[in-house]
């Protein structure tokens, strides 16, 4: 179901591409562009992540509107506790955002939603919630400040940060 | 302190016998009613002392000027220029040459004079009725000079309810959140201004991140949400001494607060394990009640006037819509069905509609219905606005907009602006700064 969901998207997007291409050089460039950092419309790019360690991802991205965790978020997640499991004594923060088509408060509790879908997650293997702490920024801090699906896909996140 | 107004004589009481004129405020500014605010008449000893006290030259022609700019903002009046007026404020006060002020097309006609009387700024105000040769209405109040702007404020409210039949909403605050800095990375204070714009003051420093600050309606409390020390939390602030405290002991974050109508309790969200919940806080015994409980997003709840129910919006369907449920928590029904997603929803203080903010097909727009979900009417449409707040009488509403950024992510502004319940009268509020979540006070004299 969910699969289909973004096979659908991606279709649609390699469809939309197709259609691009046809029209200006500045539209291809944006569509490329768009169709290597974004699947569905939940970010897959690099260009905004960090990293804990080596290999190691301080970041998972959202859809719109959505706290599911995507096969690469789950990825991240497992990489960032190996990570927390072999670095006992650093607690984390997770802080959970959303982009700026909605409303601040309901973006305040889907920033929670999101960042405690990731917190789940490191729960199930192994890391005690004790080391988590979790907190929302709703839509108060996005990283990109453009008007645009694929800024908007970079604000949907929710970053591990280390807490001492 | 500043409550300190005496009413001290009402000189005469309007007649009713007379067919007097009369503004209709449920059509839209279609006619706004051409009205003449004459200076107020000062003496020269009073004028000179005011002058030393409150460094204004004519304080006279500024609590006019206040008059006027109320009177317009309000889309239903025409204040007539000034520079047209045959007769002397002085003269005007004590009986109006009405030809004069009907070969200028005036209906109506504000006169009045402001003397220093031990200490104390005393003021008198006529309102006429140029047609009908009639004074209306006058009224003479007293109060320390520094309160001249909200002398200003009550005259337009006394004309305003005069000559609609509604109370006005000009001696009031707004309290809201003033935004500095990049997108990225934006500086918010709390900050306080008088309805027109004027007596702006920051309340908050800017060091920590603060939203949705929402008046108490009965006293000078105010509610908002604190990210000190990295723990959102809901606070109470105090404008007059200053003292904040959090509120309640929740083990995560608070948000969303407003008060209950008798302005004895806080609603609000409590996010904990990614479901947010309403509870409420009783502010004297610090009881704390749980109101909704679903795996769901429930937020941004609001009382009725009567404090008999709540709205709220809940993704409980899937997305984003509003309920409304009896203020223990029971009978939760859905009230929007419309398309797209529905959020904010603020009971007007009539208790017959309900304000909202709805995202369509990209637009964010600010709009209203009944309390059974019926009768939606859409009042503006932007790229993002929200956060609709009523004022006191209920016939206006403010709310914020934010712009789109351009290619390169530059061009982001946040204001405030208001529309009237009709949908007429749209109108961008001047702020020092970028501001956002706007909240209107009650009326601070009554």
């Amino acid at each position: 179901m969910r699969l289909n969901k973004i096979f659908k998207n991606t279709l649609l997007i390699l469809t939309a591409c197709l259609v691009l291409s046809a029209c200006a050089t500045k539209q291809q460039e944006v569509s490329t562009e768009i169709k290597g950092q974004m699947q569905g419309d939940v970010y897959t790019g690099t260009d905004t992540v960090k990293y804990l360690a080596d290999g190691v991802p301080d970041r998972v991205f959202f859809a719109t509107n959505e706290s599911i965790l995507t096969t690469a978020s789950r990825e991240t997640l497992r990489a960032q506790a190996a990570w927390l499991r072999q670095n006992s004594s650093i607690n984390v923060v997770l802080e959970g955002h959303a982009d700026e088509r909605g409303t601040r408060e309901y973006n305040l509790a889907l920033g929670e939603r999101r960042a405690n879908a990731a917190k789940d997650y490191l729960m199930t293997y192994g890391i005690s919630s004790d080391r988590i702490t979790v907190l929302s920024y709703g839509k108060e801090r996005p990283v990109d400040s453009g008007s645009n699906p694929l800024a908007w896909s970079k604000n949907r996140r929710s970053v591990t940060v280390k807490a001492n | 302190m500043i409550r300190k107004f005496i009413i001290l004589l009402l000189i005469v009481f309007p007649f009713k016998a007379f067919a007097l004129i009369e503004v209709d405020i449920t059509r839209g500014n279609l006619n706004p009613l051409p009205i003449a605010v004459s200076p107020l008449a000062i003496d020269e000893k009073s004028k000179k002392n005011f002058e030393n006290i409150l460094q204004i030259e004519d304080i006279g022609y500024e609590i006019s000027n206040i008059v006027e700019n109320n009177l317009k903002t309000s889309g239903l009046f025409n204040p007539l220029n000034k520079d047209a007026f045959l007769q002397a404020p002085d003269i005007a006060n004590l009986k109006p040459r009405f030809e004069d002020w009907n070969l200028i097309k005036a209906q109506a006609l504000i006169t009045g004079k402001v003397n220093l009387v031990d200490e104390k700024l005393r003021v008198e105000f006529r309102l006429w009725d140029v047609l009908a040769a009639k004074e209306m209405m006058a009224l003479a109040f007293t109060t320390v000079p520094n309160n001249w702007r909200r002398v200003g404020h009550i005259i337009s409210d006394k004309v305003y309810e005069r000559l609609t039949g509604e109370k006005g909403y000009f001696d009031t605050r707004i309290i809201y959140v003033a935004e500095e800095g990049p997108k990225t990375q934006r500086i918010k204070k709390l900050a306080i201004m008088d309805q027109d714009g004027f007596n702006n003051k920051f309340l908050t420093l800017g060091n920590e991140l603060v939203l949705t600050p929402r008046f108490n309606p009965t006293s000078q409390m105010v509610t908002y949400l604190s990210y000190f020390k990295n723990m959102p939390r809901v606070y109470l602030l105090d404008i007059e001494t200053g003292t904040q405290e959090v509120v309640g002991d929740f083990p995560g974050m608070t948000f969303a607060p407003r008060f209950s109508p008798d302005g004895k309790k806080i609603i609000m969200s409590f996010a904990k394990d990614g479901k947010s919940d309403i509870f409420t806080m009783d502010l004297e015994n610090r009881i704390v009640e749980r109101i909704t409980n679903h795996p769901s997003i429930d937020t941004s709840p609001s009382y009725s006037p009567d404090g008999k129910y709540i709205t709220f919006n809940s993704d409980r369907s899937g997305y984003q819509q509003i309920y409304i449920m009896n203020s223990d928590g029971t009978d939760i029904k859905r009230i929007s069905f419309g398309n797209g997603l529905y959020g904010t929803p603020v009971w007007s203080p009539r208790g017959d509609l309900i304000a909202f903010t709805k995202l369509h097909k990209g637009k964010f727009y600010i709009g209203v219905m009944r309390t059974d979900g019926s009768g939606e009417r859409l009042l503006t449409e932007n790229y993002y606005q929200e956060a609709p707040s009523w004022s006191p009488n209920g016939r206006v509403l403010i709310f914020y907009r934010e712009t789109k950024t351009n290619a390169k992510g530059e061009g982001f502004s946040a204001k405030l602006w208001s529309i009237d319940l009709t949908g007429y009268n749209e109108r961008k509020i001047k702020t020092p700064t970028d501001a956002s979540d706007p909240s209107w006070s009650s009326l601070l004299s009554n």
